[in-house]
């Protein structure tokens, strides 16, 4: 699941600043795998969704899916990009997760170039060198060794259900400057990925997966120091404990006199460390060169304008949607709300409720306090019944704490508020119930009752709290205080 | 049956097979035996594919039978390269490292073929990974020349060639990344064509260098070979290069009058050939304008950079193409301590000299730092041949070059001197790189009584002015009256 951004900015180590750029990996929500029809699904049997062209057996070869180009589009006009006329490159490398021990993706001339971003909190706008399309590798599961990793290891099981699958590689410029920033850009970014359609941006099944490059600078200086590649962090928290880690190394790493060697290093989420997996010495030289398997992809402006029409809401429309309900100016937990709803997708949810007549208050609160904390079973709250329970609350049908419990049922067991508000003993008492209550309290505490009715107006909590009390908290208050004051008037 | 049917052409044998005179079955199975009789001498087949033939022979007959088409190819007994992946049969390159190894599909070529109603008889050798001019580069056997069993049949299609020369097949399927069908096919007296680039289906064709691999006939004469392309060519799904034009009927050129077309003689490629292979390419033009072709000299002068833009263009492709080739999912694998050693281990013992050559190369030019150098620059002069080619196509309908600057020569000849090898290819090599049609056709036998080839080329989907061209110099040309060496 995808944790929120509630840490205030961490205190880096005085007079140092990071530097951090980061190459975001979107599996593209396709049908099929980027160069033959194979099913782009999660979660099969290893080696049961490949064929010759995946797996790259002599003679195969590569024919681009359409659609995955059309998402890449997507995603490049959703982050501001030049769309220009693109070829493939080939990445060659040796390893065994690699079938055919290259990678078809782009070099030079990437589908999308020059964008960026704006950060919906902090306002900072971060440029997106490049979006390119390439496709995943295999998965390889090391056996025998330390920590599943290939050193040590006594053999090795690849899957490559994974080869093929359709990625695009979202490239930042080094315009972040902390873990809680990166965080915000990954956050923001997933939330474009979600909205454009192009990706179900789950991280935890690594549809969106992470590389960050940090370096650390004195406060102040324009030049950029030695980088370090942190690769594949799957999580939010991940990234920004990596990224803090890392800095926090190569500072103490500078300020004990030594230098920043730049390498690939891996993050250990058990301990919270990075450690080095291969240095630039070491670095591949990857050979690219055209893909002469594949033709360019140019496009009509026509077309990319066909495309632009199928991009729902982005975030930041999203955002100003939700605020809408709300004064000109609101308050800044107001704004976080409003941020925290889009970012997790909760925004419909809130706008339907809203637009049945809820609270826009109260909907916006019970989507991001009591929804957000237990996400993963969001599919079992409709929008029908979210509103429902709003309104049922806005209406002081449930109190607070009464709407709290019915939404936490909700998520359970995907129930109607009213049937859950029923089963808990919830449900508020018509007028004439209440009125008979009060009419006992009335005649139990006749010198309160002449007090209120001379003019001593706090005496009214008294007589809703007594109703209440005989009720057992199933009168509505505000009904209660309503009859009293009919009844005064008598 | 009171005929054989060894010997005839095509389209020929299509006929019988068609109106009944004979049996698909007892074509194949004239064929098989011919093979099994002979081959042990000329080493065209790596591997017989009797089971396969007999089961499309048959099913042609029981068309027939039915009164179905049975096609175009109708019991033609073919020959397959072996770079071209068929179903369930070994499909090895010629190469140690494929040794075994049985692709699950057909090449898109081969699916077209059946449909048609030809008989694929088995596996043709070639240089590994069609890496030479000679076919002495097969990890197997080295083929030889039907007409001569000390020479070459060329390369690297050479098994091909042999087969249809030694009338062991009237057709025979090859590949072309350099010459690699029209070399072998001047160098064995017969017919070979590389396509148009995009014309007909790689899927399926074990690459060498994507960018200039093309799949194309052999035949004995010009029809066969047109009827042939016709039948493989056409745009292919699972082929992104592969073209969606309209094709135009390449048989209906042959015997079509050329009055009024227009013929270069490229000066540049005519030099450096042998004396008799000078004088049948200019016997060829002589012909043409004869029969009403318009003859001229014309220098392309860009094409004497071609050999050297190849030699780094097709290893950098191959360096990459046969990097699948590790010993970690099929083919030769030799265990090692680790991963890198099983890679190291497997690719020596699996691969060639001449491969590792190419490999060696290829990766160096593509080397960061060496790149713009050798690659870029080799992509720059593909450029200017092209170009240089489109100067001279303004005023030519077809160019007319030798095939190869000499006849076939012996084995071991030229098998130590890797440089002497690649001029074999010289004037071939151009048409590759600018993606254009250009074919070979047998003009007659040289001094030492070996075939000399005229190549026709002509500009990308020119095929059906080079067929015309093709077609007239055939119907002039010297027979070759010597008889193969099982004759």
């Amino acid at each position: 699941m995808v944790e929120l951004s509630t840490v205030k900015p961490e205190e880096f180590i005085p007079g140092w600043e990071m530097v951090i750029g980061l190459e975001v990996h979107c599996e593209l929500k396709t049908q099929t795998k980027l160069f033959c029809g194979c099913r782009n699904t999660f979660g099969a049997e290893p080696n049961t969704n490949v064929c010759p062209v995946c797996l790259g057996l002599p003679g195969s070869l590569p024919v681009i899916n359409e659609k995955a180009v059309e998402l890449a589009i997507r995603i490049g006009l959703s982050l501001n990009c030049e769309i220009i006329e693109s070829i493939f490159h080939r990445k060659n490398y040796f390893y065994p997760d690699m079938p055919k021990d290259y990678q078809i993706s782009q070099y030079e001339r990437a589908i999308n170039e020059n964008g960026f971003l704006d950060l919906p909190i902090t306002g900072k706008q971060v440029r997106i060198e490049r979006a390119h399309i390439e496709e995943d590798t295999g998965k390889s599961t090391h056996l025998g060794g330390e920590g599943g990793r290939i050193h040590g290891a006594t053999h090795s099981l690849v899957d490559y259900n994974r080869a093929g699958i359709p990625l695009v590689e979202i490239v930042s410029a080094p315009d972040l400057r902390s873990s809680d920033e990166a965080r915000e850009y990954v956050a923001e970014l997933r939330s474009i990925l979600l909205s454009c359609g192009a990706s179900d941006g789950k991280m935890e099944e690594g549809s969106l997966r992470v590389d960050a490059n940090v370096s650390v600078r004195r406060s102040g200086s324009d030049q950029f120091g030695t980088r370090c590649e942190i690769k594949n962090l799957n999580s939010l928290r991940s990234l920004t404990r990596a990224i803090a880690y890392e800095a926090r190394r190569q500072v103490e790493l500078i300020e004990s006199g030594g230098a920043v060697i730049q390498q690939t290093r891996h993050f250990n989420e058990d301990q919270g460390i990075t450690s080095a997996m291969r240095s630039k010495e070491e670095a591949y030289d990857y050979r690219y060169f055209p893909e002469p398997d594949l033709v360019p992809l140019g496009f009509t402006s026509e077309q990319i304008e066909e495309i632009r029409s199928h991009i729902g809401m982005l975030p930041a429309q999203r955002r100003q949607r939700l605020l809408g309900f709300f004064e000109a100016s609101p308050t800044e937990s107001t704004y976080d709300q409003v941020v925290t709803a889009v970012s997790l997708s909760l925004d419909d949810l809130v706008v339907a409720a809203i637009e049945s007549g809820a609270d826009p208050r109260l909907a916006l609160a019970r989507a991001t306090n009591e929804i957000a904390g237990e996400i993963e079973r969001i599919d079992s709250v409709s929008s029908t019944n979210f509103a429902a329970l709003v309104k049922l609350e806005s209406e002081g049908k449930l109190s607070a704490t009464q709407a709290k419990k019915v939404l936490s049922q909700m998520l359970e067991t995907g129930s109607s508020p009213l049937e859950i508000a029923k089963s808990l003993g919830f449900e508020a008492l018509d007028e004439s119930a209440t009125e008979e209550f009060l009419d006992q309290v009335i005649s139990n505490s006749p010198s309160e009752w002449e007090r209120f009715k001379l003019g001593e107006d706090q005496l009214s909590g008294f007589f809703v709290g007594q109703v209440m009390k005989l009720s057992r908290g199933k009168a509505d208050g505000k009904v209660v205080t309503g009859l009293l004051q009919a009844k005064r008037a008598i | 049956m009171s005929f054989s049917t060894v010997g005839m052409s095509a389209s020929e044998i299509a006929s019988k097979v068609r109106t009944g005179e004979v049996s698909a079955l007892e074509v194949a199975q004239e064929h098989i035996d011919l093979i099994k009789q002979h081959d042990s001498l000329l080493n065209a087949y790596l591997h017989i594919t009797e089971d396969l033939a007999l089961r499309q022979a048959k099913r042609v007959d029981e068309k027939i039978k039915n009164g179905e088409d049975p096609g175009l190819l109708a019991g033609v007994p073919i020959g397959l390269k072996d770079n071209l992946a068929t179903r369930g049969i070994a499909t090895t390159c010629a190469s140690q490292i494929l040794k075994d190894w049985k692709p699950p599909y057909d090449a898109t070529v081969l699916e077209k073929i059946y449909k048609s109603g030809a008989v694929a008889i088995g596996k043709t050798n070639l240089d590994e990974f069609a890496m030479g001019s000679s076919t002495e580069n097969s990890s197997y056997v080295t083929t030889k020349n039907p007409y001569d069993l000390s020479r070459v049949p060329g390369g690297s299609s050479g098994g091909s060639a042999a087969s249809v020369a030694a009338r062991f097949t009237p057709l025979a399927l090859g590949s072309d990344t350099g010459g690699s069908i029209r070399q072998p096919a001047a160098l064995c007296g017969i017919v070979g064509v590389k396509p148009t680039y995009g014309m007909v289906s790689r899927y399926g064709l074990l690459a060498f260098a994507s960018s200039l691999d093309q799949i194309g006939p052999f035949a004995h004469n010009v029809a066969d070979a047109a009827l042939l392309l016709k039948v493989i060519s056409g745009h292919d799904d699972k082929d992104s290069t592969s073209l969606s034009v309209d094709l135009p009927d390449f048989t209906s050129q042959v015997g079509a009058p050329i009055d009024g077309l227009r013929v270069g003689i490229v000066t540049e490629l005519i030099e450096g050939a042998a004396p008799e292979v000078r004088k049948a390419v200019l016997a060829a033009a002589g012909v043409l304008a004869a029969s009403g072709a318009k003859v001229d000299h014309v220098s392309v002068p860009a094409v004497t950079y071609g050999l050297s833009a190849y030699y780094l263009i097709a290893p950098a492709e191959a360096s990459s193409n046969l990097a699948r080739y590790d010993g970690v999912r099929y083919g030769l694998r030799i265990e090692g301590q680790d991963m890198n050693e099983t890679y190291v281990l497997s690719r020596t013992k699996g691969f060639g000299p001449e491969v590792k050559r190419r490999i060696m190369l290829g990766t160096f030019a593509l080397s960061s730092g060496y790149y713009d150098a050798y690659y870029g620059r080799a992509q720059k002069v593909r450029t200017m041949i092209i170009n240089s080619f489109a100067q001279a196509y303004e005023n030519f309908d077809v160019l007319l070059s030798p095939t190869a600057p000499t006849t076939a020569f012996e084995i071991g000849a030229k098998a130590q001197d890797p440089l002497s090898m690649y001029l074999s290819d010289v004037c071939t090599i151009p048409t590759n790189l600018a993606g254009h049609p250009a074919m070979s056709v047998p003009y007659g036998l040289g001094e030492n009584e070996m075939p000399i080839g005229v190549q026709v080329m002509a500009p990308a989907l020119g095929e059906a002015n080079m067929f015309r061209i093709a077609a007239a110099i055939e119907s002039k040309a010297p027979a070759i009256t010597r008889k193969v060496f099982w004759q």
